[in-house]
């Protein structure tokens, strides 16, 4: 796994990959505040943003499987929705002979079809684009350049943060430790503490890194990631047309 | 001719008043190849801290192709020092190799098609042309490590300053990374403990030992004098011995 190869990313040279990521980022961002803002009782508009969704992964050719594999992200929030109905409050109604409050399994609903969808979306543009590029495109769209700098160390240092963390628990593990149950925690927090100390000395090493390389606090674009009007329009027409379902819901 | 790297006087203490520098001495001139010997714990790496404005001198001055080193001129010392760190994975910071290696030059304002062609120049120069698209993190280490010295080629620097080159590479590795260095038409600074690797790529050495220069001559010269490595905690490895010159 990395920024490249990510498991998320599936390369390719769809009209939906081809699109600046400032565009997709806007249209899934918007897609997803026009989905949280229908009313949950509009089953048939859920359906239609779904149809939309499938119509961009067609587009895109992302594979169903491919997505359904990565939706496993979503299955925490699946477990709380169902215990809402079964520990909701007020008027109840018999389901396969289990007494459901009816508030409760309209919330559920309500939360795992929101969900969903954005996690769906979410998908769909973390398929069509390369991590970096997202985080370029945030900065397109004016996320402070601190956050992105961020963010785009943690993509880049997060397999060797990894792989040091694996050779401190080798190393443990070589000399006898095995984490049983909760007495070795105080063991583990010392080689947390341990990364931690690692993790931030390289970052001193790296900014020197970068001191020497003429970094005076902002990072050079070198990209020209300007988009035309017609990928702005060929993005939004997926919030857009989602609007257009949202309002005949009304 | 102006020298390209020349050291005067330069002492430094730490802040917590550690002194790691007593007065460094040293001049290089322009496309000599010198390796900088000397154990642990010496000041080696203190030492080229200060060549490109790191570290700031206590005392002395650092002086890049006549230009002297402080805060004025950090942009253009910058430019002109190429500091090659000892761990690839700290000097490669980006999320690919092109954005890496441009870094530098896009500092210093350069775009477009001249960053492009730079880019690729310096990619060429240490055989790394077809990674330009990889994140380093897929690279091997001796391949991570040319490209580190990539990313300070490109800035075209009046001299290169080389962190313990040879250290973790395999045997082919290092062959390779010397034939590169011995390929680049610019000046060299090498830090190093590997006393063949000296040997093989410079013709001459400096012996930096408790914050001095205690050697300055041939490497062939230095090495062969044992008392003077064994003075100074530096050994040749294990079979190896360098006759003395006539």
């Amino acid at each position: 796994m990395g920024a490249g190869h990510h498991q998320l990313y599936r390369p390719g040279d769809s009209a939906v990959h081809l699109l600046p990521p400032q565009c997709k980022l806007l249209a899934v961002l918007t897609f997803a505040i026009v989905v949280v803002a229908t009313p949950k009782e509009a089953f048939w508009a859920f359906g239609l943003y779904a149809l939309l969704l499938a119509a961009v992964a067609g587009a895109a050719a992302i594979k169903p499987a491919f997505v359904l594999r990565r939706m496993v992200i979503e299955v925490p929030f699946v477990l709380f929705a169902v215990a809402i109905p079964i520990i909701g409050m007020g008027e109840r109604t018999e389901v396969l002979g289990l007494s459901l409050s009816v508030a409760g399994l309209w919330a559920a609903w309500n939360i795992l079809a929101k969900a969903t969808l954005g996690v769906i979306a979410s998908i769909l543009l973390a398929a069509t684009t390369e991590p970096r590029l997202i985080l370029l495109g945030a900065e397109r769209l004016r996320l402070p350049s601190t956050l992105v700098q961020i963010a785009m160390f943690m993509l880049r240092y997060l397999d060797v943060i990894v792989e040091e963390m694996r050779r401190m628990r080798v190393a443990r593990e070589s000399r006898g430790f095995v984490a049983r149950d909760i007495r070795q925690v105080p063991v583990i927090a010392r080689s947390a503490g341990a990364l931690f100390i690692r993790s931030y000395e390289r970052g001193e090493r790296v900014h020197l890194a970068m001191l020497s390389r003429g970094y005076t606090g902002s990072m050079p674009v070198t990209r020209d990631l300007r988009a035309s009007g017609a990928q702005w329009a060929l993005a939004l027409s997926l919030p857009v047309l989602a609007l257009t379902v949202l309002g005949a819901s009304w | 001719m102006v020298n390209s790297l020349e050291v005067d006087r330069l002492a430094y203490a730490y802040p917590d008043g550690t002194q790691a520098l007593y007065g460094v001495d040293l001049a290089i001139a322009k496309g000599e190849r010198v390796a900088l010997l000397g154990p642990n714990g010496a000041g080696k790496t203190t030492l080229v801290m200060h060549l490109n404005g790191i570290l700031a001198a206590g005392h002395g001055t650092v002086r890049v192709a006549g230009t002297p080193v402080g805060k004025s001129t950090l942009k253009e010392i910058r430019q002109r020092v190429g500091l090659v760190f000892q761990d690839p994975d700290d000097q490669l910071f980006m999320p690919t190799v092109r954005d890496d290696v441009a870094f530098g030059p896009a500092n210093m304002g350069i775009r477009g098609e001249e960053l492009e062609r730079r880019v690729r120049n310096a990619l060429d120069l240490v055989g790394m042309a077809e990674a330009i698209d990889r994140p380093p993190h897929h690279l091997s280490f001796g391949q991570r490590r040319r490209i580190a010295v990539a990313t300070v080629l490109v800035m075209e620097p009046e001299i290169l300053v080389l962190d313990e080159p040879s250290s973790n590479l395999d045997p082919a590795a290092r062959r390779e990374l010397a034939e590169i260095i011995r390929s680049l038409d610019v000046t060299v600074l090498m830090v190093t403990h590997d006393l063949p690797y000296a040997l093989e790529l410079c013709e001459r050495s400096l012996i930096l030992s408790d914050g001095v220069i205690a050697a300055d001559g041939p490497t062939r010269e230095l090495l062969a004098d044992e008392t003077l490595l064994r003075n100074n905690r530096l050994e040749l490895p294990y079979g190896f011995a360098i006759p003395a010159p006539n």
